[in-house]
């Protein structure tokens, strides 16, 4: 944890201003408030001022004076982030990487790209496209979310069983450090020497460095990819169809799944064309080679039907093959359409787990009075409940996050974790309790102290001070307790 | 298969307590890497906690001792038809997954299907206060906390004692072929990397003697079709072929010689040194065979985008890995101490100030 901030507000600005437009050093509220909160926008704080730096060298110069003031700095990219991982510090800096916008490189021999931190994921894989190759990681927000962001998350997206998270898609980051100190963190080599710096990096939720370039491998676009489409008149059937197709020797390109509630709003949405009466509902991308695809989908469609499936179709067209990932893609403002408000939870659980769980998540969504969709990356066991409710009911988001701490604790308890791709931040800081004991989590501590000594480095993000998790446990364990002595009288 | 995490704690807790180092040892098959060992440590035997702990071939996750043989996982996995993608190299009947971890060593399908640290999802592991410690999970996507599971990779044991390794399964690929034919060194980074950016199922591609091999898996279909497309005679006895490069067991191998290892750009001009070289991994990994001045090689992997590293033979004694940049050496120390405060695990086997 950071000190008391040795400067103020005016001094810093001051500072700033000596080398840096002074027109990206903002300290007006009218201006700041933009940079409140990202995308998660339940968490709001407003912070002392918020820089744009131009230059590598300017962020080498703002980390030195917060470093020797002892000031917090939040690192922003677009501000997309699921987790309020951006929110800023009120006695902090925002520093936002919004000007360090462009892509330095594509070597289509090499199949690499050289990025700055704040392009746009779809960017890459837009500007690839003219050498046949493409970004492999593709987060829901891609439109609009940055590269420097994906790899402060380690962002997935739904391609990850096949092609890996951001971590399985870097060559090398240049990182600003705590002290200012610009380092290169691997190289144009896949494999260098010594321990992983670039995993630790990766994921790191800004807390380790400020990352000022990235570079990232690119995949050979497939020449064909097709989606089946199969529908189940149970969860449990849905469930057992993702272990089937796994266990028959294909990796789908995609693997996503939509409960009965998802897919009518997902359908109401897109006219997707989806079976309405199913209650899940399987898209499973092949793609690859003219003829594997071919073979692979014979094999897929057998598979679903033997597995029970209710309805099985195949995409012949690529407008088909859209259509029918238009309703999965635009299932969160679909969903945002027959409810005020919607949380979304990102916990990981064995795919085995899969019916138990939606099965627990209904239970739970009657206790708790709160309608509950499911739509899930199900290849790799990432949920993505969407918990409806209404902000201006009192009390309801209090409940709402309630519900959504009873999911993330069942994650664990079956063998998952909290998060799987939208990260811990504020959000889901006193559930690292939960996943982490106090060893565990010191130890933390001590790897992020050894990259920034002074602790300025987002702080109160990722990992929960060891004084509050004893008391969130003991709470967690009476809720739990709680919860079963309902169950057990019915309630 | 047996549990042996007991004595290691306490093996741990005693060096901690009586000033002592520990020199961590799986199979034993790579004391050949790395720095030679400091004289002085106690041996801690990492090699009797064996066994697989889960398996679910639906899930593609098996969870394993970190001393546990290769040879007995992937016996394991082949009933299943299921492989470790990263076709770790043999050293010896007794190489350990947990030993291929920590030296963070894949073979020759590397640049397509990931490294040993891609495929880690979670560790166990003892760290220097003889704390016992998990991170990561059995899941294939997790976000909370840092990832030190695949900070374990490189690290040569440097950081903690790993206990049980989770990681990523593959099925095996349904088919596989490789084509071989002549081609000069000067042309073959071309011909690689070109291969490699076409949507084929490439998934492997070495040069070695003026021939270079490119290998094809998965669905039957595409990798005879793909064959059909290219150039190039399919190689009868393919697989022995990378069972030797994978295992360094090619004839390139052999000897006393000073081996090199460059992890350098797939794509950068060979470097100017004479003498037998082996290209592997597209042109990502280039192995030399001879006597040479570090400091030129150095010069050269930097030249070339990445890195150089004496993996065998040799100076011991001095440096092997690539020299780090004075702020990369002050953070891996504070890492370094941040797991292992008293300097108990294998010190200076990775580099002299470590």
């Amino acid at each position: 944890m950071a000190t008391r901030p040795k400067a103020s507000k005016a001094e810093l600005a001051e500072q700033f201003r000596a080398f840096i437009d002074p027109e990206y050093v903002i300290t007006d509220d009218e201006t700041m408030k933009p940079y409140e909160c990202d995308g998660m926008s339940m968490y709001c704080e407003m912070p002392l001022l918020v820089v744009l730096p131009e230059t590598v060298a300017q962020v080498q110069r703002v980390m030195r004076i917060c470093n020797e003031n002892a000031v917090p700095v939040v690192a922003r990219g677009a501000g997309t982030g699921l987790s309020a991982g951006a929110m800023p510090n009120k006695e902090g800096v925002v520093l936002s990487l919004a000007k360090f916008n462009r892509i330095l490189n594509i070597d289509p021999l090499a199949r690499t790209a050289r990025l700055q931190p704040g392009v746009r994921n779809l960017a890459i894989s837009e500007e690839a496209a003219q050498y046949g190759l493409y970004y492999g990681p593709d987060p829901s927000s891609q439109i609009a979310c940055s590269i420097g962001g994906n790899v402060a998350e380690n962002s997935g997206g739904v391609h990850c069983l096949k092609y890996g998270l951001t971590v399985h898609n870097l060559l090398s980051v240049e990182m600003v450090t705590a002290e200012g100190d610009v380092v290169t963190i691997g190289s144009d080599g896949l494999d260098g020497c010594g321990m992983d710096l670039l995993a630790l990096v990766t994921g790191s939720e800004g807390l380790l460095g400020v990352v000022t370039e990235v570079q990232v491998k690119l995949l050979p676009k497939p020449e064909v990819a097709r989606v089946v489409m199969a529908g189940f008149d149970s969860v449990q059937k849905g469930g057992d169809a993702v272990g089937g197709i796994i266990a028959h020797g294909i990796i789908p390109g995609g693997l996503e799944m939509m409960d009965g509630h998802a897919i009518i709003a997902a359908d109401d949405f897109a006219q997707a064309g989806y079976p309405r009466e199913a209650k899940a509902l399987l898209l499973c991308e092949v793609d690859g080679t003219e003829e594997e695809v071919l073979e692979h989908i014979a094999e897929a469609e057998e598979v679903f039907r033997k597995l029970g499936a209710t309805s099985v179709r195949t995409s012949c067209s690529e407008e088909e093959r859209a259509l029918l990932w238009k309703g999965r893609k635009s299932a969160f403002p679909a969903v945002g359409r027959i409810s005020p408000d919607y949380y979304c939870m990102d916990g990981t659980i064995p795919r085995r787990e899969i019916a138990h769980v939606l099965t627990e998540m209904e239970k739970m969504s009657e206790e708790f009075g709160l309608r509950v969709a499911n739509v899930f990356h199900a290849g790799d066991g990432n949920l993505h409940p969407l918990i409806l409710f209404d902000a201006n009911v009192p009390g309801e988001f209090e409940r709402t996050e309630a519900f959504g701490s009873s999911i993330l604790r069942l994650c664990v308890e079956v063998g998952g974790c909290i998060t799987g791709e939208h990260g811990v931040g504020v959000e889901k800081v006193r559930q690292m309790a939960v996943q982490f004991n106090d060893e565990e989590l010191q130890q933390f501590h001590d790897v992020k102290a050894a990259f920034d000594p002074a602790g300025i480095l987002n702080p109160g993000k990722g990992v929960p001070a060891l004084k509050f998790c004893q008391e969130y446990r003991s709470l967690e364990h009476k809720q739990h307790k709680h919860d079963q002595t309902e169950a057990a009288h019915g309630g | 298969m047996a549990d042996n995490l007991q004595t290691l704690r306490e093996q741990v807790l005693q060096a901690r307590n009586a000033g002592h180092k520990l020199n961590i040892v799986g199979g034993g098959t790579k004391t050949f890497m790395g720095r030679t060992a400091d004289p002085d440590a106690t041996t801690l035997n990492v090699g009797e906690h064996t066994g697989i702990v889960d398996y679910h071939p639906v899930e593609l996750v098996l969870t394993v001792r970190a001393g546990t043989p290769l040879s007995e996982i992937e016996t394991t996995l082949a009933e299943e038809g299921q492989v470790l993608h990263f076709e770790p190299p043999h050293f010896g009947e007794h190489t350990t997954i947990g030993g291929t971890l920590a030296c963070n060593l894949s073979g020759p399908g590397r640049p397509w299907a990931g490294s040993v640290r891609d495929q880690v999802l979670g560790v166990r592991l003892i760290n220097g206060k003889g704390e016992h410690l998990r991170f990561g999970g059995q899941v294939m996507k997790n976000v909370a906390g840092y990832d030190v599971s695949r900070l374990q990779a490189g690290a040569m044991g440097t950081l903690g004692v790993m206990t049980e390794i989770s990681m990523k399964v593959m099925p095996k690929p349904a088919a596989t072929l490789t084509l071989v034919q002549d081609m000069a060194m000067d042309d073959v980074i071309h011909y690689m990397n070109s291969r490699a950016a076409e949507p084929k199922p490439i998934t492997a591609a070495c040069w070695i003697d003026g021939k270079v091999y490119l290998r094809l898996s998965g669905a039957r279909s595409a990798v005879e079709a793909t064959a059909q497309k290219w150039t190039g005679e399919v190689m009868e006895n393919g697989e022995a072929f990378w069972r030797q490069i994978q295992d360094l067991q090619h004839d390139f191998f052999t000897g006393d010689d000073p081996l090199w290892r460059f992890s350098v750009g797939s794509t950068a001009a060979n470097p100017t040194l004479d003498g037998p070289w082996l290209i592997d991994w597209a042109g990502s990994q280039r192995w030399y065979r001879g006597e040479a001045d570090q400091k030129q090689l150095e010069a050269l992997a930097k030249e070339a985008g990445g890195q150089v590293s004496l993996f065998r033979g040799g100076d011991r004694e001095g440096e092997v890995m690539h020299h780090q940049p004075d702020a990369l050496k002050g953070i891996q120390r504070r890492v370094k101490n941040s797991f292992d405060p008293d300097g108990i695990f294998n010190p200076g086997r990775l580099y002299s100030w470590l």
